[in-house]
């Protein structure tokens, strides 16, 4: 093969290929600072049929992951301001990394424009479907009785889940020990294998498995549609609403016209009902948290995680 | 029965026929780029598949996938770099074949390999699933920690002459897997205050660098080809290759079964899969010397095991809504945004589905065939032609752009660099690139998997009891010792006997 038209022949796969990446990428750019596959990448899916219904333009998802996803979020600002990239944001993630880490987070809280969040996964506490235990109170028989010896997988450390077997502790008054995994599905895989006696998850852990485990209580406001059956926390008598928040966030650049544009659109989505139905069956709680609400929901969030970081020790 | 059939026959409509080739010639492609992974091919896709039918759509992925694994070993056997890191142990012999001068047998011994393991792992998925996926529950942290300890015991198996070098290689990249946050106790570990190590080392750019830049650099500082040439590549050597599979059909299937075991098991993955029967192929071979050192054995165990690891993944993915490997992770994603749920009621409700999609598997498995063989002989005859000043910059231009769409990010690139340098310097003094891997890649799983074990076993009350008395724990500690105090047995053995 002669030099020439052997570069000719890799020029022209190469030009393919941008073509291909080039052409993925057109429309407004959705960060998502983890990788593909999670609930935060689900739901942006599930984002982009409606948005090119309405707007007539793509959503193309792309993944930065990393550091739980502190390696997207310290890279936002220097993304462009101008309404073409926003970026997935997760709470507990973006108040509890800088309180656990400090400045190895490589962000800081207020330094995330958040402006909105629209929906949440409640913490649910989840049993294996041959589990002698039926409801929370039994579950919390058994600790009482044997403190240390409840054993609850979680995906990390200083998670929504991780914090939620916190806060049950400090409200039962219980010890109990949680096991960290890396991951939802391998917390849900060590539940399922009886190698812990419960699990600390989400709602859409029972959404996912089915008949397979037992959801115990749910960390919500009200009852969840698809789980009429399974209590609230509330309702058990312990005050307890929490869950990971998903919502997105722009560059500190963005104009505030473009933030109540970018809130609009995604609350726009929101109120599709069959966006909202087709995120209940999955078991997501989807709210409307736009950017005129945005900053009292943080402090009110910020509040909430500083007391259990006290309980953990991270504050002093 | 007969809707089984109806199954297959709904597989074979022409739009599915098409998607499975399609998806099959751009996974080889993506996966023989290094640092285009499998996942990142199937995550490209997905949106390209919510206008499809779900089967359709799922057979569209599932080939990608099947062609990615099976892409992986292109790079690996030309350029000493694997595609994808299931193709890590595809290295070990199939560059050093390549550079004899039998790159064609290389990669059509390859190309058969990975067609022998997918099938079998496709068929064990097949026939097999409800039944694995409840072995794999039985795979506690306590078991993951012993699988992991056996792979790190491969390495004296692995290691070619120097036992002490590896075991100090092993260590290095032991060391690189702590860094970052740990995932249980979220200390931050050894990362300088640099946020981008706080997710750990990325080990596919890690990879890159180890494996690819000493290749390039001795490259640029040698004369003669890059690879060597008996004749000029005129056949695709069919014969031969068929010959050698056949001779090999039991180290063939060994190779598959150990894959579709390995990929049964979430977090394990195709690079696990392919290390562990790589050294088992090694430790029980005859011409044990031979491996290293271009033996198509070794070839055989790594391609067979790697792609067997489909098939099995799958097997989690669909019975349990846990992904078995990251391809699998963005698949089930897939799956939900189409409104399917996976589970045990996926094999009884929604089994047209299920069926058609391991159909099309199979077929896209059988079309890796031919497609594989006639493209790979393209990509080796042009890869000998081109002249290495065309070459080198070539093969740099796409380890950058590899290592960048990891997660795009620019410091994937340095990182990738500067472990290329670490690797060259290394490779001088005797060091070589696979144990340190190996470690990175099996320390995360070890430490975990040891750590969760200890918070499980004091919990109950039996930290000891916890490690050791478990059936399949108790069988891997056997495995180990075994692995440890074979190579020191035999040399006993066979010093009584020259006596």
């Amino acid at each position: 093969m002669k030099l020439n038209t052997f570069f000719k022949k890799f020029l022209a796969v190469i030009s393919l290929l941008a073509l291909t990446f080039t052409s993925a990428n057109a429309g407004v750019t959705n960060i998502i600072p983890f990788g593909p596959g999670g609930e935060s990448d689900v739901t942006a899916r599930m984002q982009q049929p409606y948005y090119k219904d309405i707007y007539n333009d793509d959503i193309v998802v792309q993944y930065k992951p990393g550091g739980g996803g502190s390696v997207g979020w310290s890279s936002l600002n220097s993304e462009k301001g101008d309404g073409s990239v926003i970026m997935g944001v997760n709470l507990p993630h973006i108040i509890m990394q800088p309180i656990a880490k400090g400045d190895k987070a490589g962000y800081k809280t207020e330094d995330i424009n958040v402006f909105s969040f629209f929906h949440y996964t409640p913490d649910a506490i989840l049993v294996e479907a041959s589990s002698p235990y039926n409801s929370l109170a039994e579950l919390i028989d058994f600790a009482k009785k044997n403190p240390g010896k409840l054993t609850f997988s979680g995906s990390g450390t200083y998670s929504a889940n991780h914090l939620l077997t916190i806060s049950l502790n400090q409200k039962a008054n219980i010890k109990t020990t949680y096991v960290p995994f890396k991951g939802t599905g391998a917390a849900v895989q060590a539940l399922l294998g009886k190698q812990v006696v419960a699990e600390a998850g989400y709602s859409t852990v029972a959404a996912k498995q089915g008949s397979k485990v037992r959801m115990l209580a749910v960390a919500s406001e009200s009852r969840l549609p698809a789980y009429p059956d399974v209590p609230t926390f509330k309702e058990l008598g312990f005050d307890i609403v929490s869950g990971a928040y998903r919502g997105y966030a722009l560059p500190k650049s963005a104009s505030a016209a473009t933030v109540k544009e970018w809130s609009d659109r995604i609350m726009k989505i929101n109120s599709d009902p069959k966006f909202k139905k087709q995120m209940e069956d999955g078991a997501f709680v989807v709210v409307n948290i736009g950017h005129d609400q945005i900053d009292d929901f943080m402090k009110q969030q910020q509040a909430a995680n500083e007391a259990i970081a006290k309980e953990l020790g991270l504050i002093k | 029965m007969a809707s089984l059939f109806a199954d297959f026959l709904s597989s074979l409509s022409l739009i599915n026929l098409g998607l499975a080739f399609s998806g099959v010639l751009a996974g080889i492609i993506i996966g023989a780029l290094p640092g285009l992974s499998a996942t990142m091919a199937v995550a490209i896709l997905v949106p390209f598949t919510f206008a499809l039918e779900p089967s359709s759509g799922l057979i569209v992925l599932g080939a990608i996938y099947t062609g990615a694994i099976f892409g992986g070993s292109w790079s690996a056997i030309l350029i000493n770099t694997p595609g994808t890191p299931s193709a890590v142990a595809t290295t070990f012999d199939g560059y050093p074949l390549a550079k004899k001068g039998d790159g064609d047998l290389a990669m059509s011994i390859s190309c058969m390999s990975s067609f022998v393991g997918g099938i079998i792992g496709v068929i064990c998925l097949a026939l097999f699933a409800p039944p694995l996926a409840s072995v794999s529950l039985m795979f506690g942290p306590t078991e993951y920690f012993w699988l992991a300890l056996l792979g790190l015991t491969l390495i004296s198996t692995l290691s070619e002459g120097d036992n002490i070098k590896s075991l100090i290689g092993a260590c290095i990249g032991l060391l690189m897997s702590m860094i970052g946050v740990a995932v249980v106790g979220g200390d931050v570990r050894m990362t300088w205050n640099i946020s981008f190590l706080n997710s750990g080392i990325e080990i596919v750019s890690a990879m890159i660098g180890l494996f690819c830049i000493p290749v390039i650099l001795d490259l640029t500082s040698m004369k003669g080809k890059h690879l060597g040439e008996n004749e000029t590549p005129k056949s695709l050597r069919l014969k031969e290759s068929f010959l050698i599979m056949f001779a090999k059909k039991f180290e063939a299937v060994r190779g598959a079964l150990i894959g579709t075991f390995v990929g049964i098991l979430p977090g394990a993955g195709g690079s696990i899969a392919s290390i562990v029967s790589y050294g088992e192929a090694k430790r029980t071979s005859k011409n044990k010397e031979n491996f290293g050192k271009g033996e198509p054995e070794g070839l055989i165990a790594s391609e067979t095991a790697n792609n067997a690891t489909v098939g099995g993944g799958f097997v989690p993915t669909l019975c349990l809504g846990i992904p078995g490997t990251p391809p699998d992770a963005v698949i089930l994603g897939a799956l939900l945004v189409q409104g399917i749920r996976t589970g045990d009621t996926l094999f009884t409700q929604q089994s047209s589905i299920v069926y058609t999609f391991i159909f099309g598997l199979l077929l896209a498995t059988i079309m890796m065939l031919p497609l594989g063989l006639l493209m790979g002989r393209y990509a080796y005859k042009s890869l000998l032609k081109v002249p290495k000043q065309v070459l080198i910059p070539i093969i740099i231009f796409l380890t950058i752009i590899g290592s960048y769409s990891i997660q795009n990010n620019i410091l994937n690139v340095y990182f990738m660099f500067f472990f290329g340098l670490i690797g060259w310097v290394l490779n001088r003094s005797g060091f070589r690139a696979s144990p340190i891997v190996l470690g990175l890649v099996l320390g995360q799983i070890a430490e975990q998997g040891f750590v969760q074990a200890y918070i499980i076993g004091s919990a109950q009350g039996s930290v000891v009891a916890n490690y050791f008395a478990r059936p399949i724990s108790f069988v891997l500690v056997l495995l180990i010792i075994m692995s440890l105090f074979f190579p020191a047995l035999k040399k006993i053995y066979k010093k009584r006997f020259s006596k």
